[in-house]
């Protein structure tokens, strides 16, 4: 029951961080205004903000909280590792790579076209760190962190090399890549939301039979989950959800990661809890990082990947530090 | 991982161990010395040493003007037309020799980093050392105003400096290897949005500039780099020379080594610090390379078919492959030519591509 309580407070915390994002930033806009350019009808200065700028911005921040909060709560579940994210697996570099290649070799242009790269480039990262990373049981999290940052270097690399050679692919891709939920097109963000939702059921149907798989495959497999079809469920899930708040919002890192964490210290380890919660609180803290981004170096902005980053890493290596880490 | 000794355990009659296994015994000066020579590892040593030699040759040969090999020599000699001395003496062997430096001390600190986190993907990378030393770089050309290459200090300070970060920020009760490779990964994500973010607020030509550095090249060195290159590498290159048999013993888990008497905290900081000094004055000038430190020392180690490749085939191993994949770089497209970092990602692909092969033959993915 007071789990329920927290996820209504924790949805109606979203909604104020809504508001707060739709009214705050280099231009204040008072709230009664803001209402009122929401009500529609209105062509004033603030309400061309509101709506042109500010809107589609808290839209995609929206939108790609919470594909990268379902997207590392499965990513966790699914390797049992608790260090798991779509920055430190190499799954935004990979993203970043295909669209760089693009770009650059094939001439793609457009948000609208580059997107699908982003999925494939995330998708076939991930396999190949996937399969880098685990070996047996045992695994372990340092192995799948490693195998991660290795292939991140050499996407990057070759990400670095083509953007050296083309200075107007440069151009494009640099202002993408920093990670940001400014002056993103809405259109895309439409377009990518039926691979977002179906992302998110799966992610939801799933969490029954990753409740079971997170005893351990035998067990999980004597109660009734389907062991390999799950892996490769879940595995389609992280990469619709990435791939889509990769395209959409550029690299972002560490939402995927912390939220979980604080998620199961509020709801418990049941993932029909944590998925939920992660859904409502990583919109949360991506909107909230993006508002400081504003607030920080105003008129000035920091772009929303750096905070998530300068917020998050100081949060994964105090987890890492009181991480009693498993011998090989 | 299986310690050698495991081998003999294995063995029906264990006390006739092979002489593959444990070495020859080679005992001089009448008996007082005696040392135990691997003869493959030796093999190895010399075949290295031969194929090194002749990519060294064929970097002097070959380039847009072509020089052949007895004119090369006579050149070397200080004889010979003076555009032959000019091509060879000032323009092609400090470029190799440069080449060879560098892939070597990246190689033995790809080699001390591997050991020191007991696992085969490790690399100064590891500890935050390249995003570092990239930030750096990036953060003295805006502050300088300056072009990117002339920021080697700032790369140098910015790499030890977060490898120290890195170190201290992994520390608790002593650092143990999986630790510091994860504190490492966590800076380097921080570090690599603070240079995204300076690559988008520069302008077009600075942020290509530096992201050129960033791929790691040798492009338009000379005897200018190469003889403060080479002084740092050796002096921290000696500074490992002497640990290498703790090394060995630290790669059997913290509490084994410090059972057989190995200060392992204090051994792990030196070594650590050593192979950072390696890699900041590896890439004062070149930038980051990639991969040379990743593949070197595990190629070093299957060829010789020891547990931890003597230091000098690893060393060996790097500066051939920073060597050939130089003028790989150089030559393939040429006139145009690529940064040596484009060349050794694919040497780092590969390598990553042998590594999930091998483990997937054995079962073990």
């Amino acid at each position: 029951m007071s789990r329920t309580l927290g996820l209504l407070l924790a949805l109606a915390l979203l909604g104020l961080v809504v508001v707060l994002s739709v009214a705050v930033g280099a231009e204040n806009v008072p709230l009664g205004t803001v209402w009122h350019a929401l009500l529609g009808g209105r062509t004033d200065y603030h309400s061309k903000i509101v709506l042109d700028l500010r809107l589609p911005r808290t839209l995609v921040g929206l939108a790609a909280g919470v594909a990268l909060g379902l997207a590392g709560t499965l990513m966790q579940a699914l390797t049992r590792n608790p260090l798991a994210d779509p920055g430190i697996l190499g799954v935004n570099s990979g993203a970043a790579c295909a669209v760089v290649c693009a770009i650059a070799l094939l001439g793609v242009d457009s948000p609208l076209g580059y997107v699908w790269f982003s999925f494939a480039g995330a998708a076939v990262a991930s396999l190949v760190v996937y399969a880098l990373g685990l070996r047996g049981a045992n695994s372990g999290p340092v192995r799948l962190a490693l195998a991660g940052t290795a292939v991140s270097a050499v996407l990057s690399g070759l990400t670095s090399t083509i953007l050296v050679r083309d200075a107007a692919t440069l151009e494009v891709v640099r202002l993408w890549q920093v990670g940001s939920l400014a002056g993103r097109d809405i259109g895309l963000l439409a377009q990518l939301l039926p691979f977002l939702l179906a992302g998110a059921v799966l992610a939801v149907l799933l969490a029954g039979p990753l409740n079971a798989i997170a005893l351990g495959d035998e067990l999980g497999a004597a109660l009734g989950a389907r062991v390999g079809l799950t892996r490769v469920l879940c595995g389609v899930a992280v990469v619709l959800l990435c791939g889509a708040a990769t395209a959409v919002a550029g690299p972002i890192g560490f939402v995927g990661l912390v939220v979980p964490h604080a998620v199961r210290m509020l709801a418990g380890a049941n993932l029909r809890w944590v998925l939920p919660y992660s859904m409502v609180v990583a919109p949360i803290l991506l909107i909230t990082a993006d508002i400081a981004g504003r607030l920080v170096a105003r008129p000035d902005e920091l772009e929303v990947g750096v905070v998530t980053a300068f917020l998050g890493a100081p949060l994964f290596i105090v987890l890492v530090r009181r991480y009693r880490t498993v011998r090989r | 991982m299986s310690a050698p000794a495991g081998r003999g355990r294995q063995a029906p009659r264990p006390t006739q161990l092979s002489p593959a296994a444990i070495g020859h015994p080679l005992r001089v000066a009448g008996g007082r010395v005696s040392l135990r020579v691997h003869r493959r590892a030796v093999l190895v040593a010399v075949g290295l040493a031969a194929a090194t030699l002749a990519v060294f040759l064929v970097s002097l040969v070959v380039g847009d003007y072509p020089i052949a090999l007895p004119r090369v020599l006579l050149a070397l000699l200080g004889e010979g037309a003076r555009l032959d001395r000019f091509f060879v003496v000032d323009v092609r062997l400090p470029r190799v020799l440069l080449a060879l430096t560098i892939g070597a001390a990246l190689a033995v600190s790809g080699a001390v980093f591997q050991r020191l986190s007991r696992n085969p993907l490790g690399s100064p990378d590891l500890v935050g050392f390249n995003d570092g030393a990239a930030t750096g770089a990036l953060l003295a050309s805006v502050a300088l105003g300056g072009a990117a290459l002339s920021s080697p200090l700032g790369a140098v300070l910015g790499g030890t400096l977060t490898a120290l970060l890195v170190y201290l920020l992994a520390y608790r009760q002593g650092v143990q290897g999986a630790r510091l490779v994860l504190v490492g990964i966590g800076v380097s994500a921080m570090l690599s949005s603070v240079r995204s973010y300076l690559i988008t607020r520069s302008d077009l030509t600075a942020a290509q500039g530096a992201l050129a550095w960033l791929v790691g090249s040798l492009n338009g060195l000379g005897w200018a780099q190469f003889w403060p290159v080479l002084t740092g590498v050796l002096v921290c290159g000696l500074a490992v020379v002497p640990l290498s048999r703790q090394l060995s013993l630290i790669e059997m888990g913290p509490d084994v080594s410090g059972g057989l008497g190995v200060a392992v905290q204090r051994a792990q900081l030196v070594l650590m610090l050593a192979a950072v000094g390696l890699t900041a004055f590896a890439s004062a000038y070149s930038g980051p390379i990639h991969f040379v430190a990743l593949a070197a020392p595990q190629l070093a180690r299957r060829l010789a078919r020891t547990a931890g490749a003597a230091l000098l085939s690893t060393a060996l191993m790097g500066a051939l492959l920073l060597a050939a994949a130089d003028l790989v770089a150089q030559r393939l497209f040429a006139p145009v030519q690529f940064p040596v970092g484009a060349a050794t990602l694919v040497v780092g692909g590969a390598y990553l591509g042998w590594l999930l092969a091998r483990e997937r033959g054995e079962g073990r993915v």
